[in-house]
């Protein structure tokens, strides 16, 4: 059984479609966050499970259950929004119950349930306050707290933390990844910040024009991302993608830059097919942290390259170079000193590397 | 070299504080004048109606009356006595209250609901809707006298004060639609998704979660629409007359029917009468107003 399922699901608002044949499940427990650029349909796609939208084809299950028709108030899900959504008019008590209340809900279970749930997130002193008495974070937990009193089979975050401030934003971060630990419900959770989405799911579902590209554990999504959308909108800065061919010879495989004249022997990529490699026209990606400026694996390649450019960051450094005119971006410690506008010996980590095909930008 | 500098800059100091002083008192001596010139009608108002009609064609427009004399405010509120040709205001104040409080209420209620609708309920083609509705504030008054008066006699409500309820409330309906649905649009929608998720249902949302935090709009909107529909004379002289006319429609008859001597103490009382309502909401609503839209109750 599938606490959520989400079978061929397509949206469109008038002529714009804004979801296209969308396939996803969850399993009990699981932190499912949906990862995308502003305008991917994300948002769309948790206000569908919420029940707030209507669907124009597929279907929803929640718990095998098709709930494409149910009102949002039967589908046994809450809602935590980026505006937090407290109730102006209410005091906390009075938002947090208003929902049971709605329900028919007898008095002692409501009471406990409220009692349970703001000692839990220690908002159990606030409870007569005004939203508009509370700081941002404890609207925030207010917020979370009225989605727990209902005890629902999914929760539905709709990028909460985006209105809070830098440092509030990774203590609340890790607060919701504690909530989620202890309580271990079903979370669906949209964001548009990779770290925290690298942070806090179990699975990620990358979005892109109302597709999705990946749904991966996080590790997957990193390491091995599918395509090149996936790979340059995931890591800060994101992965170089360097353009060049494939040369293929008895039992070696390599690969050339444009431009360049000697061969990245890549024998040891882990191909979804072998055949018909030579001059393919491809993207090779390496991620800039695992460019390195000593050598570290035997496998290292060395190369030399041009810097032109360094972006001091504090901890770390990115310097910028030049392969035969395509930019290669590397992180490096700050303690390391690289000179500009002269050749420098670099190592690249062949067993990071991901390869895309250059016309379907796909991962081969 | 340090002293001289010093002293220039005090001296700059001083006068600086100098040139200050004397805008302000140039500012205030301005307002004064302007205040002044506001209040000076009022004035003439209040004094010529506690004046007896001997004091009026004796003293100046300007001159105090020789003592608070009441007896002009006790005419125009319940007449002489003697029975035909006594008009009076007293009757006309009650139908005007009669006429104002359904109307504003009325008004304020669909223009509440409305705006909640078009702006948390979209459907197809709602922007029309909310056009034509715009496109009701600027239709001139005397364009629906006609169309109106047809209705009135159609519903058997012609000549009543529930005929002046209704033109009122249905001409009012485009401006407090507007008022609300232009602060309705303000108030983020995902309150109103959340208390679907919680539960709640259309009118629920409207009278639990909207209309409480509404206050500064309804006060704009109560303000607004009492003065319209008190001040209102085209209508009230239209679609009523004798006994279902309103204060406005009344104080006219009574200043312009004089038969003999214009009474001018009685129709300065009369006239303060008619205007002392909107005065009175203005200063009550006024402050709630201001405090409603200081507290900032919407955001967050």
């Amino acid at each position: 059984m599938k606490t959520l399922k989400i079978e061929e699901l397509s949206k469109n608002f008038g002529t714009t479609e804004v979801l296209r044949k969308i396939n996803l499940e969850i399993d009990e427990g699981n932190f499912l966050v949906l990862l995308g650029p502003s305008g991917c349909g994300k948002s769309t796609l948790l206000n569908i499970i919420a029940g707030l939208e209507t669907i124009n084809e597929g279907s929803v299950y929640i718990d095998d259950y098709n709930v494409s028709k149910v009102e949002p108030k039967d589908r046994n899900i809450a809602m935590v929004f980026q505006s937090y959504a407290l109730y102006p008019s209410m005091n906390v008590r009075e938002n947090m119950i208003f929902g049971l209340k709605q329900a028919k809900v007898s008095k002692e279970k409501i009471e406990e349930q409220l009692q349970k749930v703001s000692k839990f997130l220690q908002v159990d002193a606030l409870l007569e306050r005004k939203p508009s008495q509370l700081s941002g974070g404890q609207r925030q937990r207010v917020a979370i707290g009225r989605a727990l009193v209902r005890e629902p089979r999914i929760f539905l975050f709709d990028e909460p933390l985006s209105n809070l401030d830098a440092k509030l934003r990774v203590e609340m971060r890790r607060e919701i990844k504690k909530l989620h630990q202890q309580l271990k419900t079903t979370v669906v959770y949209v964001t548009h910040d990779q770290t925290e989405a690298m942070s806090l799911g179990t699975n990620i579902a990358i979005m892109n024009h109302g597709v999705i590209q990946q749904n991966d554990t996080p590790e997957n999504i990193y390491n091995k991302p599918s395509n090149t959308f996936v790979a340059d909108f995931i890591g800060s800065p994101s992965m170089n993608l360097i353009k060049g061919n494939l040369k293929q010879s008895s039992n070696q495989i390599s690969f050339v830059a444009n431009g360049s004249n000697f061969e990245i022997p890549i024998n040891g990529y882990d191909f979804k097919e072998k055949s018909n490699l030579e001059k393919k026209e491809v993207f090779f990606g390496i991620r800039p942290e695992h460019i390195f400026s000593k050598k570290s694996n035997e496998g290292d390649f060395e190369i030399n390259l041009r810097a032109d450019l360094s972006e001091y960051i504090g901890h770390e450094q990115i310097v910028t170079f030049d392969y035969e005119n395509q930019e290669v971006l590397a992180k490096f410690p700050s303690t390391i000193k690289i000179e500009l506008s002269k050749n420098t010996k670099l190592y690249f980590d062949l067993t990071q590397i991901s390869l895309f095909d250059a016309k379907t930008k796909e991962r081969i | 070299m340090q002293d001289k500098i010093n002293t220039s800059y005090k001296q700059l100091e001083q006068r600086s504080k100098y040139t200050n002083m004397f805008l302000r008192w140039f500012l205030y001596l301005v307002l004064i004048l302007f205040a002044l010139y506001f209040i000076f009608p009022l004035y003439v108002m209040i004094v010529t109606s506690l004046k007896t009609m001997e004091e009026i064609r004796q003293g100046t427009l300007l001159t105090w009356p020789s003592g608070l004399n009441f007896d002009s405010w006790a005419v125009a509120w319940g007449g002489r006595g003697y029975g035909a040709g006594d008009t009076f205001l007293k009757p006309y104040f009650w139908n005007s209250i009669k006429m104002v409080v359904p109307a504003v209420f009325f008004s304020t209620f669909i223009g509440a609901m409305t705006g909640y609708v078009l702006t948390k309920w979209r459907f197809k083609g709602d922007q029309w809707v909310f056009l034509f509705l715009l496109f009701g504030c600027f239709i001139p008054f005397q364009a629906i006298l006609l169309p109106m008066a047809r209705t009135l006699g159609v519903l058997g409500i012609s000549n009543s004060v529930i005929g002046l309820v209704l033109v009122h409330t249905v001409y009012g309906i485009p401006f407090t639609t507007l008022f609300f649905r232009n602060y309705y649009i303000s108030v983020p929608t995902e309150l109103v998704k959340a208390a679907r998720i919680d539960g709640a249902g259309f009118f629920k949302i409207f009278f639990k979660i909207l209309l409480p935090i509404s206050a500064p709009i309804i006060v704009v909107t109560v303000i607004w629409q009492f003065t319209q529909i008190w001040n209102d004379f085209l209508f009230g002289s239209t679609f009523s007359f004798g006994e279902a006319a309103p204060i406005q429609v009344a104080l006219n008859n009574m200043v312009l029917s004089s038969t003999s001597v214009k009474e001018y103490n009685v129709d300065m009382a009369s006239a303060i009468i008619a205007g002392v309502p909107t005065l009175i909401v203005y200063v009550l609503a006024g402050k709630y107003f201001i405090r409603g839209l200081t507290s900032g109750a919407v955001k967050g």
